[in-house]
């Protein structure tokens, strides 16, 4: 379970069921007709009648998650957030709307930040995944952590694992950012409780900019 | 008001504090940056069943049947329980149907779809001014949608104004404000042959307990709940609420525990919400600024929960007033009126921040027309010496005397080079609070040194566990993080619920007490003749000298180390797009007393949200419903604005510590004066008043003239 899967037929879906996929083809088709190649449309079109249909039923699943490999079962209609936190148990991940308005959610794909309540679960193989679980290594916060929680941009922490993740890719991009960078790659993410100034003052104490104030300087521990 | 006074050589704070009154991380800021903080929603019971709620989608009606068995057929699907039993009327969207409990989501969203109800859609009324109308739709068989209040008067109002030298009117609306903590509510819970274990996602664990043992009709003794973590509750999460009985009853049934999550739509139709307020204020001072009459008539809705004459519940609409102002003759009448909409429940701080609006603009409208400084002429009139140091300190740190100028549309008009508009306000919060008696807490001490202290309370997100380890850590001359603090358990000693900023002062006092028992018991029971002092330096060779053995001692919550009373004024400068009508807020200066500080890194971020949730009221929330459909329109967060990262100002946060006074809490007041602030700041930017909150675009162009007003009259 903790080797990364060598086994590339398991992570072949992407691709040839996503709705993107199909209307690419579909593009193509409409172009290659105005062009009067009928012999190519129907070609075309012959190949997309063969994809392979999944579901609705469980189908297998095989994700990687913070370098280890996981084999579901699912229906295709799971979202990734959902295989994460129900099915799994990478409970960090959080749900707070499950409709891409809130970020507490937000889990890297390939080192970007993304929804992961937008994404099923199917689509997500062959990519690596990295939960909030992931970042820290042998037990060592990660600069970001770190500053999260020595600002104290963290309260009731719901939040925390999403933002933490928005952060962590936005310094990995721009590990220099301003306050206005830091607040645009954070705007996707929802706090109620109020830890918005103490995230920016986070973020860039974790970038190595200088911690401006708020925060009174005799902080134990 | 300060607590009885301690007898002499009663428990006391240190006179000098080493930890309590500094800044310490939060003890579990590591655990909920890795993900590894457990809460409610992330609890894997084993065999654990997936729960989900059926909804009204009817905003009235009346339900004959609920059929479940199609929804048992359902792959994956083991319960199904209905709302209630029997014939019963529906009186708002989304009040709980039925509730279905299955191997996955997915099976329980099938299952949800295959539940029959037949129902007999009734007339509804959604709007305060439709249900106050003559004819207007029932909202309860019993009781009026509206009775109107009845007048209250001290000294001689209308006598009064005759007296004064400058009135103000004004009519001030606030709207239905959804908590929306970021998790929502919801159990999961385990109903088995020895009792029911609930881990919820609670403000109060000892309610959950109690709620739960008096609808399952089961012994308190029997109910254990646990609430490791949770995400936010504001005063919504108090009890088990109708998904934690569901929950209980779908595990009953199943044999298995069900984790029942609300969704968050859910969490914007039935679990609560603050009632809105349209309110007649009428003020007038003497010529010499001094407050003479204040005439009030406020109604608003709790919706369902208005009017519920014979199950109880006042609706929640009353506003303290005139609020913070001395003001001789005073007449208030207030009512609530009942809409086919979610019952309010308490919401941070209830009635304040909408009386805090009302009061605060008609206080910064006369200031204008008696052509007085708005910080001196509350100053004059709020009798808190503690509120008016504090306008002091927030106006010299604000430069209120360099930024204020008295708004006047003509000069402003030509005045200002280009669309923005600049403008300040300020204005004052009041909050009891106080501790709690009844709490208490349990210390070990083991052999190796190490600590634990035991509390039946829970961390909402505030940093009690942090306060407690500040506490215990400051007694035993150790450092916070050497405590290990176990909270968020019905089986520890009884805590308070975290509400009503009660949370601190109730607790901190019980951990001294129970600490210094514990500290008194190590010196005997290790028969410590040659250690005097067993903290700090000492801690490790006086624990050691327990052998086998474990000092436990116990404590209560004692008077004279905290109180209630927290004041506190916020000051705004805010820049007003008059092309456009949005308004940002640039800056908040707060200054804030909660007595004695016990931990100011914590007690600041709580500041820090109480503004960004009141910014949240002052600009962008409002619950909106649909008077045609009788449906919630904005159940969710791309309509239900939330202040976000954009939008948050800069915020200066001036803390008076006073120690002398006690331990005293912060999270209510914190939110109160927000809104006021930034809708006199907006005044005063514009020369004209939106007297309407949430303050829109729309609303800022409608004061403008140069839309129609956006508000329905």
């Amino acid at each position: 379970m903790n080797a990364p899967d060598p086994n590339p037929d398991d992570a072949p879906l992407l691709g040839t069921h996503s709705r993107r996929a199909f209307l690419k083809g579909f593009g193509a088709i409409t172009i290659s007709a105005a062009a009067s190649q009928t012999q190519a449309v129907a070609a075309e079109l012959e190949k997309l009648n063969a994809e392979k249909i999944v579901g609705p039923g469980p189908v297998p699943v095989t994700l990687r998650v913070n370098g280890e490999t996981l084999s579901l079962s699912l229906e295709p209609r799971v979202t990734l957030l959902d295989a994460l936190r129900n099915v799994s148990t990478y409970t960090g991940t959080k749900e707070g709307c499950d409709r891409a308005t809130c970020g507490a959610c937000t889990v890297l794909l390939d080192g970007a930040p993304i929804y992961s309540c937008q994404m099923l679960a199917i689509e997500a193989q062959g990519h690596a995944i990295t939960t909030v679980e992931g970042l820290a290594q042998d037990g060592k916060l990660t600069p970001v952590q770190k500053a999260f929680a020595e600002r104290d941009a963290t309260m009731c922490g719901y939040c925390t694992p999403g933002f933490v993740m928005a952060a962590t890719a936005l310094l990995k991009e721009n590990p220099h950012p301003t306050p206005a960078d830091v607040r645009r790659a954070c705007s996707g993410n929802l706090c109620r409780c109020g830890t918005q100034p103490r995230v920016v003052e986070a973020v860039l104490q974790a970038a190595g900019g200088a911690a401006d104030n708020g925060t009174p300087g005799d902080l134990h521990a | 008001m300060p607590d009885p006074v301690p007898a002499p050589g009663a428990l006391a704070w240190p006179a000098e504090t080493r930890v309590v009154g500094h800044s310490t991380h939060r003890i579990d800021a590591e655990a909920k940056v890795t993900g590894r903080a457990r809460y409610a929603s992330d609890i894997q019971a084993d065999g654990w069943l997936y729960g989900m709620i059926l909804r009204s989608k009817w905003p009235a009606a009346r339900v004959a049947a609920i059929d479940l068995a199609p929804a048992l057929q359902v792959p994956g699907i083991v319960a199904a329980v209905p709302a209630r039993d029997g014939e019963r009327t529906i009186r708002f969207y989304g009040e709980e149907l039925a509730a279905v409990a299955g191997k996955s989501k997915q099976a329980c969203l099938d299952a949800l779809r295959a539940i029959r109800v037949t129902a007999t859609p009734l007339p509804f009324v959604v709007r305060e001014d439709d249900a106050k109308a003559d004819g207007a739709a029932p909202v309860w068989d019993t009781a009026a949608n509206f009775i109107p209040g009845t007048p209250k008067e001290q000294g001689s109002v209308d006598a009064a104004f005759g007296e004064c030298a400058a009135v103000v009117e004004g009519f001030y609306t606030t709207p239905v404000q959804i908590h929306h903590p970021l998790e929502t509510h919801g159990n999961t819970v385990s109903w088995t042959d020895d009792g029911v274990t609930a881990w919820a996602s609670t403000q109060g664990i000892g309610s959950v307990r109690d709620g739960l043992a008096g609808a399952l009709q089961l012994d308190q003794s029997r109910v254990r709940v646990v609430t490791e973590y949770m995400g936010g509750g504001f005063g919504a999460k108090f009890g088990p609420g109708v998904a934690g009985i569901l929950a209980a009853k779908l595990s009953r049934q199943a044999g298995a525990p069900v984790r029942l999550m609300l969704t968050r739509f859910d969490q914007a139709l039935a679990v609560g919400n603050r009632p809105s307020s349209f309110q007649k204020i009428r003020l007038g001072a003497l010529a010499d600024g001094t407050l003479h009459a204040f005439d009030f008539e406020n109604y608003g809705t709790a919706g369902i929960g208005a009017g519920k004459a014979s199950e109880g519940g006042g609706g929640g609409a009353n506003l303290p007033m005139p609020y913070i102002y001395k003001v001789p003759n005073v007449r208030t009448k207030q009512a609530a009126v009942a809409v086919n909409a979610g019952p309010a429940s308490a919401f941070r701080a209830p009635a304040n921040p909408p009386a805090s609006f009302g009061m605060e603009g008609a206080m910064d409208d006369l200031a204008t027309k008696l052509g007085v400084d708005p910080v001196a002429f509350r100053i004059q009139n709020d009798p808190n010496p503690i509120r008016q140091r504090e306008y002091k300190v927030g106006a010299e740190k604000f430069g209120w005397a360099q930024k204020y100028r008295r708004p006047d549309p003509a000069a402003l008009a030509l005045a200002t080079a280009g669309p923005i508009r600049r403008g300040v306000g300020c204005a004052g919060a009041n909050w009891g609070g106080g501790g709690n008696k009844n709490t208490g807490a349990e210390v070990e001490i083991h052999s190796d040194g190490s600590v634990e202290v035991r509390l039946g309370v829970q961390d909402i997100g505030t940093g009690t566990r942090t306060v407690i380890a500040v506490v215990a850590a400051e007694v035993f001359g150790l450092a916070p993080e050497q405590i290990t603090v176990r909270v968020g358990d019905t089986r520890f000693p009884p805590g308070p619920g975290s509400g009503g900023s009660t949370t601190c002062p109730s607790v901190s006092p019980a951990v001294l007490d129970a600490c210094t028992n514990a500290l008194r018991q190590l010196q005997t029971q290790a028969g410590l003749s040659d250690i005097r002092d067993a903290k700090g330096a000492n801690w490790a060779a006086a624990c050691r000298k327990l052998g086998a053995g474990t000092v436990a001692a116990r404590g209560m919550w004692q008077p004279g180390l905290s109180s209630s009373g927290a004041g506190g004024v916020q000051f705004a400068q805010v820049a007003v797009d008059t092309e456009i009508g949005l308004v940002t807020v640039e800056k908040i200066v707060a200054v804030h007393d909660c007595g004695r500080i016990v931990n100011r890194v914590t007690t600041e971020s709580q500041i820090n949200g109480g503004i960004v949730m009141g910014l949240g009221y002052a600009l962008y929330e409002e619950r909106v419903m649909d008077p045609a459909s009788g449906v919630v329109l904005n159940p969710n967060f791309e309509t239900y604005k939330l202040s976000g990262m954009a939008d948050v100002p800069d915020i200066d946060i001036v803390l008076l510590d006073m120690p002398e006074r006690g331990v005293i809490g912060i999270g209510e007041p914190a939110t109160i004066p927000t809104a006021a602030a930034i809708a006199n700041a907006v005044a005063n930017a514009l020369g004209v008043r939106v007297f309407s909150l949430p303050i829109t675009p729309a609303k800022v162009l409608a004061a403008l003239g140069k839309v129609p007003s956006p508000t329905p009259a």
